[in-house]
């Protein structure tokens, strides 16, 4: 993260030597070097992510129709609109987002911590294993959910003979013996399509625990849970919430797996952002909402940064 | 039951597993039905006729192809222009990094849905023909930043020394660079290229956004599901699975006889 930067107007123009041509001393030559190679690139985001955002703020201010073209109104009122009309949209997305990214901290950790300490030999074949379903396009596996979780389907039945599914269809996540087309199938699609995105930043932070810890942890008469509590869950931090972030923000735009496992009654913000921008061409009010979203995210994400309490993120 | 308590992070861990690799199983088994109507959902018969006509339907392969070209080349540009970006991050001080590490760190930071939207209304706002151009545009610009940050966790990770002796032994800066910086970088940037493809070429919700009337093969894969999914998609799938995890284990198989000879 960019918090631990310091301001960059601080840095005083004889700017601290370049850690790598060490003694020597720049020539004006030599400091243009970075910016020669930043510029095309950062040319491109500023054109093809910055500029965009500026014009989506102004064509959710904007008032008019596609026959008659759009003019800038400030016509701030279509924001009020759209939360009023989409917010069970908005809520049921950070609901889903949210028991998502526990579901998938509460199934990932357990592998991420196999790979990295139990693993031995198997460390690479499991990594490739967790790496692999990326490879299979991810809308053809989330179809795949659609035989798995069938109405007639051994997963069903097996929920249906264990009672599960009368606890949850009380409990509102399933209805009646159906898991497809309900809440709880919308949850499992986004658990299973971003749980690497948990795993790896999970496993990358416990790799570089020291096994060693573990040890002098069990010699001070420390048992397992109290080592895991005490020592390798509080040094794998960096991993859980890069993970929690990799997760929750895009599975909070999502709109794949509620479309494709859920029903009407389960849709999804991006989904609402989807339809009124491609099919009823509503451009401010698409700008408006996909803008909300924005923003309750950077802020949640800002919080929950600050709340972890941990640097160096990227 | 002793036992039992003890393995219960490797069990855990293998369901886990299991959880993520069913729907490649599912999708593996599903490509070798032969279903009767339109949707390939449920069981009916063991048949190889996809796999021996796996462009039998049409537009698919057409799409496939397509996905493929975008993602050469949005991998291609991503990787060119990530790499120069993280080159210049590591290696200079210099007046606004701190800006410019947060205009990387965005794009990453934001639902999809958002970016696929805001750049529509700047395509829309210019005038410009929605189509293979458009989604290249697109994915450069998402891929960017997740090449970068592989690319500079190599390149922060090297020995600057390497290059001071190569100074030393009177290489110019051109035969530093290409002799001894790039080998040191290349698995950073191969690393940020691999995820570049995989980015770009499994892209549903920015595509949909911004390819117009152009079909990729995502967007192929969402259309049948509304149509009726042909079994060729179960076929392809499970192709591109099975090649990316030998190609995998390749690559490794590969870098462990590299490190075995590098030591003895």
């Amino acid at each position: 993260m960019t918090t631990t930067e310091a301001p960059p107007a601080a840095a005083p123009p004889p700017s601290p030597a370049p850690p790598v041509p060490a003694a020597r001393k720049p020539s004006a030559r030599r400091r243009l070097v970075p910016y020669w190679l930043l510029l095309p690139g950062i040319l491109w985001l500023l054109v093809f992510f910055a500029l965009p955002l500026v014009y989506q703020a102004s064509t959710s201010v904007q008032t008019g129709s596609l026959e008659e073209g759009f003019t800038v109104t400030w016509h701030i009122q279509t924001y009020g609109d759209a939360l009023q009309e989409y917010y069970p949209q908005f809520i049921r997305s950070l609901l889903y987002a949210g028991t998502a990214t526990v579901l998938c901290l509460l199934l990932g950790y357990p592998l991420a911590y196999l790979i990295a300490f139990k693993a031995g030999r198997w460390r690479n074949l499991l990594l490739v294993l967790v790496i692999a379903p990326f490879f299979t396009s991810f809308l053809i596996r989330t179809l795949a959910w659609k035989t798995i979780l069938a109405d007639d389907g051994t997963a069903v039945s097996l929920l249906n003979s264990l009672h599960i599914l009368d606890v949850t269809s009380w409990l509102g996540w399933t209805e009646g013996s159906r898991v497809l087309a309900t809440p709880m199938a919308v949850v499992c699609g986004l658990t299973y399509n971003f749980l690497p995105f948990m795993i790896l930043p999970l496993y990358t932070s416990l790799e570089r625990v020291d096994g060693r810890l573990h040890e002098a942890a069990g010699d001070l008469y420390a048992r397992p849970l109290t080592t895991f509590r005490k020592v390798t869950f509080p040094l794998s931090m960096p991993g859980v919430v890069s993970g929690t972030l990799l997760t929750f923000i895009p599975a909070s735009g999502d709109y794949v797996n509620a479309e494709l496992l859920g029903s009407t009654d389960t849709k999804m913000v991006g989904s609402v952002i989807q339809t009124q921008f491609l099919r009823v061409l509503d451009y401010p009010t698409a700008a408006a909402l996909s803008f909300i979203l924005m923003a309750i995210v950077l802020v949640m994400v800002t919080f929950y940064i600050r709340r972890a309490g941990t640097e160096d993120l990227v | 039951m002793r036992w039992f308590r003890r393995n219960l992070v490797v069990l855990a861990g293998l369901g886990t597993l299991a959880y993520l690799i069913l729907p490649n199983i599912v999708v593996m088994v599903f490509s070798f039905n032969k279903p009767n109507g339109r949707f390939n959902y449920t069981w009916q018969r063991f048949s190889t006729d996809a796999w021996q006509d796996p462009c039998g339907v049409a537009d698919l392969c057409g799409s496939l192809s397509l996905s493929l070209r975008i993602a050469a080349w949005a991998t291609l540009g991503a990787t060119v222009l990530g790499t120069m970006i993280a080159f210049a991050l590591v290696r200079y001080r210099f007046r606004g990094r701190g800006p410019i590490n947060s205009l990387i760190f965005l794009p990453m930071a934001m639902p999809e849905v958002v970016m696929a939207a805001s750049l529509l209304t700047l395509f829309l706002n210019l005038g410009a023909r929605l189509g293979f151009w458009t989604v290249l545009i697109a994915h450069i610009m998402f891929c960017l930043s997740f090449v970068v940050t592989a690319v500079k966790a190599r390149v922060m990770s090297m020995d600057p020394r390497l290059e001071e002796a190569a100074r030393d032994l009177y290489a110019g800066p051109v035969q530093t660079f290409v002799r001894v910086t790039l080998p040191i970088a290349a698995p950073g940037i191969a690393a940020g290229a691999l995820l570049a493809f995989a980015l770009s070429f499994d892209d549903f919700i920015i595509t949909n956004f911004n390819a117009g009337s152009t079909v990729t093969f995502p967007m192929f894969v969402w259309g049948s599901a509304q149509r009726g999914t042909p079994v060729q998609i179960n076929v392809i799938g499970t192709a591109m699975f099975v090649l990316a995890v030998l190609l995998v284990l390749a690559g490794q198989i590969v870098g462990n006889r590299r490190k075995k000879t590098a030591t003895t």
